[in-house]
Order: structure tokens, then sequence, then C-alpha cells
């Protein structure tokens, strides 16, 4: 078992592309961390440059405390588990687990006992004797995890093993996989694109956008304190809401009105608001019917014609357009674009509680926990309500905390 | 409209198989007639009662020391230029299908060109350069250009299979701590083994069937091979062919090449890689 480093790591493709752009992260010993982010945003690579299946163009590689740039896959002892399994399908099951450790040279009962050990926990012991193509998928995948866990490799790969699955088998896998990494205690670095798998499986979430690290961070802090849009758009679902907000002091002007935020959140946002419109964020759980909002409880309310709910039971979700400036709109198509094509239309969808009893088409009253709202500096992007000491690393932030450290020491 | 269907399919394949097998079953015919009956005219497909000659002229045949030789020599060099032939393409079009060189377009297109050569355009040529260099009437003299007629096709057989066979197959190796040549033997070359056999029936049979080197490039017994040495199996009067004599050794000379094809065909099984990645 093993920590890895990664300083400042670039990757170039043969055309000049930076398919990974200066990312540094630390994966401590034991730790499970997710690479999460659009199609295309350099996951994979980044995996890969770890395992040593691909060149690293500059940039530090540590594995413990040794530099493994250099090092062919084979020397780095890491154990990788690919998107589509890779089974070597000319041998049975227990063959495919066995060969790493017949490449090493174990000696046949330990490779008999530990290869029993591993199928006892995948649970695969009946399938030994059986060729990977007769397998079903669920059970391919865990071959798959068998020829990982089989040797004593310092970290765990996996480059979105689930995305082969159905839903179901999805969901099992997945407390499988925790269950298994929090057993075996090892360092374990998971690529998806998977909302729920990034937010279940991980200590720490890395939210990679066009090979340039956005943000590292738990995924509860992920959650409530996203570093920029990007980060605010791609994690939650529904998506959070994206308003264009005018600012002049604690009350913000939204297109359906004006709510008050607290004093520290204004204060953190007066600079930029001067400057003109700011994008608010506001995640649809933060809103409510306000017929059912305890009296209370702090927030503003406003009203709104609803275009569309879907009752879901224990909650509704309701659908309401607004009309969004030119310069707004464009923000919005750009994110929308970045985050892969994932919906953002100009319209609020508010979550409601299930005993709501707003219809479509209603003129309703809702609530809004105005206390939560993110602002944006919609140029740049940046989350400028962002609690910094809640935020893990941001893209961005780091270099002003560089910079304002020496500072502080002198 | 079904029933009709598998009618025409039966009726076709009677007749392709009528028309693809009616030699073949007149030289056997021909091997179990006595050479007096043949002399004498004997039309008929069956031999007559008198002339017939049993097993005699397989017998004969096989006691002959030159056809024995013969059999000998065309078993070794078709086997060695297989063998050798075969490994070469293998690590050839792996190189083709996996790696990027300098000059790979030109390997292709240059294997292309030789398998295109005439190769009766080859055989003077050759006939000089051997007998300068001392391989003239040798097995290694044959094996020579067996190998560079069947080797394009070959590589081009088994590039096509490698690069079936998805990366990641080799990169798990190295992942798992294989080396390069132990990814490529112990996963590579087992999916491709259908490849592998394909090609080396191909080689075989080239080999096997060559009659133009085999008679030109050859002057005794020490290397000619069964093609070659029927059309000089001349039995005791030389105005007189002995046809059904001919006839068994023809027949004698097939068995080989059917005995390779049943035990390669085994390693010939479709879907292999089936499973390897998800569906
Ligand atoms: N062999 C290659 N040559 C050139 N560019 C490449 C190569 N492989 C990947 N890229 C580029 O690098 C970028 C990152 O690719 P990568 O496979 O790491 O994305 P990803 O985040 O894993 O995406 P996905 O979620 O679709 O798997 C992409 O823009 C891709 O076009
Ligand atoms: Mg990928």
């Amino acid at each position: 078992m093993a920590s890895i480093t990664m300083k400042n790591i670039v990757k170039k493709y043969g055309d000049g592309f930076p398919a990974v752009n200066d990312v540094s992260i630390d994966i401590a010993d034991g730790e499970f961390v997710i690479l999460v982010g659009p199609s295309g945003c350099g996951k994979s690579t980044l995996l890969r440059m770890i395992v040593g299946l691909e060149d690293i163009t500059s940039g530090d590689m540590m594995i413990g405390e040794k530099k493994v740039n250099d090092l062919a896959p084979r020397d780095r002892n890491l154990a990788m588990v690919f998107q589509n399994y890779a089974l070597y399908p000319h041998l049975t099951v227990f063959e495919n687990i066995a060969f790493p450790l017949r490449l090493a040279g174990a000696s046949e009962s330990e490779i008999t006992e530990k290869v029993n050990a591993a199928s006892k926990t995948l649970e695969l012991d009946e399938h030994l004797q059986r060729k990977p193509g007769n397998l079903s998928g669920g059970q391919r995948q865990r071959v798959a995890m068998g020829r990982a866990i089989v040797r004593d490799a310092d970290a765990f790969l996996f480059d979105e093993p689930l995305s082969n699955l159905d839903a179901k088998l999805r969901g099992q896998m997945r407390s499988e996989i925790s269950r298994l990494q929090k057993r075996l205690g090892i360092t374990t670095v998971y690529v998806t694109h998977d909302q729920t798998e990034a937010m279940t499986l991980g200590d720490r979430v890395a939210v990679l956008k066009r090979g340039v690290l956005q943000q590292l961070a738990s995924p509860r802090q992920l959650y409530s304190n996203p570093g920029n849009l990007f980060v605010a758009g791609f994690i939650g679902s529904p998506p959070m809401n994206f308003l264009p907000a005018k600012v002049s002091g604690t009350s913000v002007e939204l297109p359906f009105g004006t709510v008050q935020i607290p004093q520290d959140k204004a204060d953190k946002v007066a600079a930029s608001a001067a400057n003109g419109l700011l994008m608010a964020g506001i995640r649809p759980e933060h809103f409510e019917d306000a017929a059912v909002v305890d009296a209370s409880r702090q927030g503003s309310t406003f009203r709104a014609k609803v275009d569309v709910v879907e009752w879901l039971g224990n909650e509704a979700y309701a659908y309401i357009p607004f009309e969004a400036p030119p310069e707004v709109r464009e923000q919005l198509e750009q994110l929308e674009r970045d985050l892969d094509g994932e919906s953002l239309r100009t319209q609020l969808v508010v979550s409601l509680d299930g005993t709501s009893r707003i219809a479509e088409g209603d003129e309703a009253e809702i609530w809004v926990d105005s206390s939560k709202m993110h602002l944006f500096d919609p140029a740049t992007g940046e989350n400028l309500t962002v609690d910094l000491d809640n935020a893990g690393y941001i893209h961005g932030h780091a270099m002003a905390e560089a910079a304002e450290q020496p500072a502080a020491a002198g | 409209m079904r029933g009709t269907n598998k009618v025409g399919i039966g009726v076709g394949f009677i007749l392709i198989m009528v028309w693809c097998l009616l030699p073949v079953a007149w030289i056997i015919s021909l091997s179990f007639k006595s050479q007096e009956a043949i002399t004498a005219g004997s039309p008929g497909f069956l031999p007559t009662s008198g002339g017939s000659a049993g097993f005699q002229n397989y017998v004969d045949v096989l006691n002959d020391e030159q056809f024995r030789r013969a059999i000998f020599n065309s078993i070794g060099i078709c086997l060695i230029a297989t063998a050798l032939s075969v490994i070469l393409a293998t690590l050839a079009a792996y190189a083709i299908a996996r790696l990027e060189f300098k000059g790979k377009r030109f390997v292709l297109t240059t294997a292309l060109a030789i398998a295109m050569f005439p190769v009766v355009s080859l055989v003077s040529p050759l006939f000089d350069m051997w007998r300068t260099l001392g391989i003239y009437d040798t097995w290694i003299g044959l094996i020579i250009p067996y190998m560079s007629f069947t080797l394009p096709l070959a590589i081009w057989t088994l590039s096509a299979f490698f690069r079936e066979i998805p990366w990641e197959m080799e990169q798990a190796a190295q992942v798992d701590g294989a080396t390069s040549w132990q990814a490529f033997r112990k996963v590579i070359v087992p999916l491709a083994a259908p490849g592998v056999f394909t090609a080396a029936i191909l080689t075989f049979f080239f080999a096997w069937n060559d009659f133009v080197f085999g008679i030109s490039l050859t002057s005794t017994e020490a290397a000619r091979p069964i093609p070659a040495a029927l059309s000089f199996f001349v039995g005791a009067d030389p105005f007189n062919r002995p046809a059904s004599l001919l006839a068994a050794g023809a027949v004698v000379s097939t068995i080989p090449i059917i005995l390779i094809v049943l035990v390669f065909q085994r390693k010939i099984v479709a879907g292999l890689t089936s499973g390897a990645v998800k569906g």
C-alpha cells in the first residue's frame, strides 16, 4: 500500500493537445479518490499515466516515496480494472485471476490459496473453471476485480468499471466495491462520470474540466461549496439553478423578485457586484412551497407561474421558466457545453415537499432559503461566496493562497 | 417457400460436390485398377472383375524407394517452411498491427507485390543463384522460395487478426506484471491462434502443391518433393507410364494434407475472443 502524489502533471498527445494540464493531486495511503468530469476531460488519461500505460509529458508521479515517471507498468505494482474488463478469453476464470501470480512466479500452492480466497470474497467459486465468454456482465466484472485483488498491489485503479452494467447491478457492485475497499484499506483511484458513484464511493472527489483540475474536496464540500460555476453545475441532480442577480447591499434582485442574503455573503460579493450582474446559484431543494414551510424558518418568498409539476411521491419538481438577459444566457449556454449537454434551460427547477398542492399553471407562492444561495462572477465563473476553509482545493485559489503565505510570514 | 429453398440448396450442394469430387473419385478408381486393365482400356468407374488390382498399386508405390524419399522430402520441406513462415509472419504482423514505425506501408505493399509476382519468372534466376551458392537441389533451396511466397499472405492474414484483438488485453497483461514479450506470448498469440493456424494451412498448401520450384530447383531425390517426383515416376516401361501407380501415388500424397487440415482446423475455432471485453 502506498500514497500516490501527482505534481503538476501535464499530458500532451501527439497533436499537441493538452489532455491533462497541470494537475496536482495528493492521494493519502488508503484513501479512495474519485476522478469525475464530462467526457473527454482527461480522466482516463490521468489514470493511465498513474498506471504507466501513457507517458507523462511533464510533472512528477510518485508512488510512496518513489518517482515512477519512467517505470514500466509492471514495475509499478498497481492493479487496474479496465472499463471493458479486458479478461483473457482463452483462460478460465481461475487462470485469469491467477495470471498476475503466475507472472510473479508464485508457487502452485500459493496460487491456489490466493485465487480461492479472492473467489470466495467475490462469490466466484462456482465459476472458476468457466471461460469469461460464458459469464454475465456482473460476473465478468467480478473476475476483473479478482485479478486486481489477488496480488498485493500498492493501489487499485478503476476506469469506469460499472459503466457497462445495468442500473440495478451497478448499485450492487458499487456497494461491493466500497465494502471491499474499506476492508482491504487499499489506496484507490476511481474514474467515473456517474454522479452517484462519485458522491457515494469517494473520500475525496476530483472534478476535471478539459484537463484542468477544478476542485478537489470531499463529496459534501463539493456539494455545499462548489468552487466555480462548472463544479456547481456538474455536481447535483437535478442541477443547481443559475439565475441572473443584481446585488446591492444585502438584497439580491432575481427574475422573480428580491430576496435578502446574509451580511457576510454580501460583503464578499460587494466588489464584483459593483461591476454589474452576478449569477446566483440555488439548489432545487433550497426552494419550497411557501404553504408547507414553518413560519419560523428564515427565508424569502416570491410568486411565480409554475409551468410543469412532476410529482414523485416523497417530493415534487416544479419547473418555472424565466427570461435571462443575453450575457447571462450566453454564459449558461457555454456552461451547458462544458457540462456535456446536461440541459440547463433558462428555467428554475424547484423541489417541493410531497404534500405540496401546487399544480401546473398555478401562480404559486415559493419560499427560498436565500442564505444557501451562491453568487458567481459570470465572467470568470468563480464562486464569490465560497467558504474557502470548507471547499478543499479550488482551481485558481491555491495560487492566491501560495501568494499570501510569504506575505503572512513576513 | 422454405421447402423449395431447402431442396434448391440441397441440389446445388450435390452438384458442386459432384463437380469437385469427381476427379478425386476417378483418381481413386484408377488407383485400384491393374496396369493391364488400363492399357487395355477400362472405361468403367468400378474396376472390372479381372482388372482389379486391389491394394497392389499402393503396396508397390510405398515400396518404391524414390517415392518414399519424395514423401519424406515433401513433408520435411513443407513443415519447416510452414513453421518458419508462420513464426516470422507472426512477429512481423504484430509489429505491423501494433507498432508505429517508418516504412510500415512499404513493408505491406512490398509484401503484396511479392505475392503477386509470377512464380515462373523467378525460376531461372533462382536456378543460377542457387547453383552459385551451392544450395541447388537441397531442402533449404526450396524452403527459401516457399517462404518468400507464403510470408506475404501469412503477414496479411495475421495482421488482420492482431488488429481485432483489443489493445486493453495487452495493457492488462502489462499491468498484471508481464513484459512485452510475455504479454505477446501469453495473451496475444493464444488469442490470434485461429489466425496463426489459418496462415499455417495456407502456407502448407502452397508448399505442398508447388510444382514449378520443385521440378526446376532439384535434380536428384535429395530434395525432390512429391509433385515433381510423380512426374518423374516411370515404371518398368518408359514408353508406357504406369497410370494406376501414379494414381495411387497421388492419393497417398493427399493424405498428409488432409491430416494437416483436420489437425489445424480444430484450432480454428471462431469467436475465441468473445468474452474478452463487454459484448
Ligand atoms: N491517443 C490519443 N491521441 C490523441 N488524443 C487523445 C488520445 N487519447 C485521448 N485523447 C484526447 O485526450 C482527451 C482526454 O481523453 P480521455 O480518454 O482521458 O477522456 P475521458 O475523461 O476518459 O473521457 P470519457 O469519459 O469519454 O472516457 C480527449 O480530448 C481525447 O480526444
Ligand atoms: Mg475514459
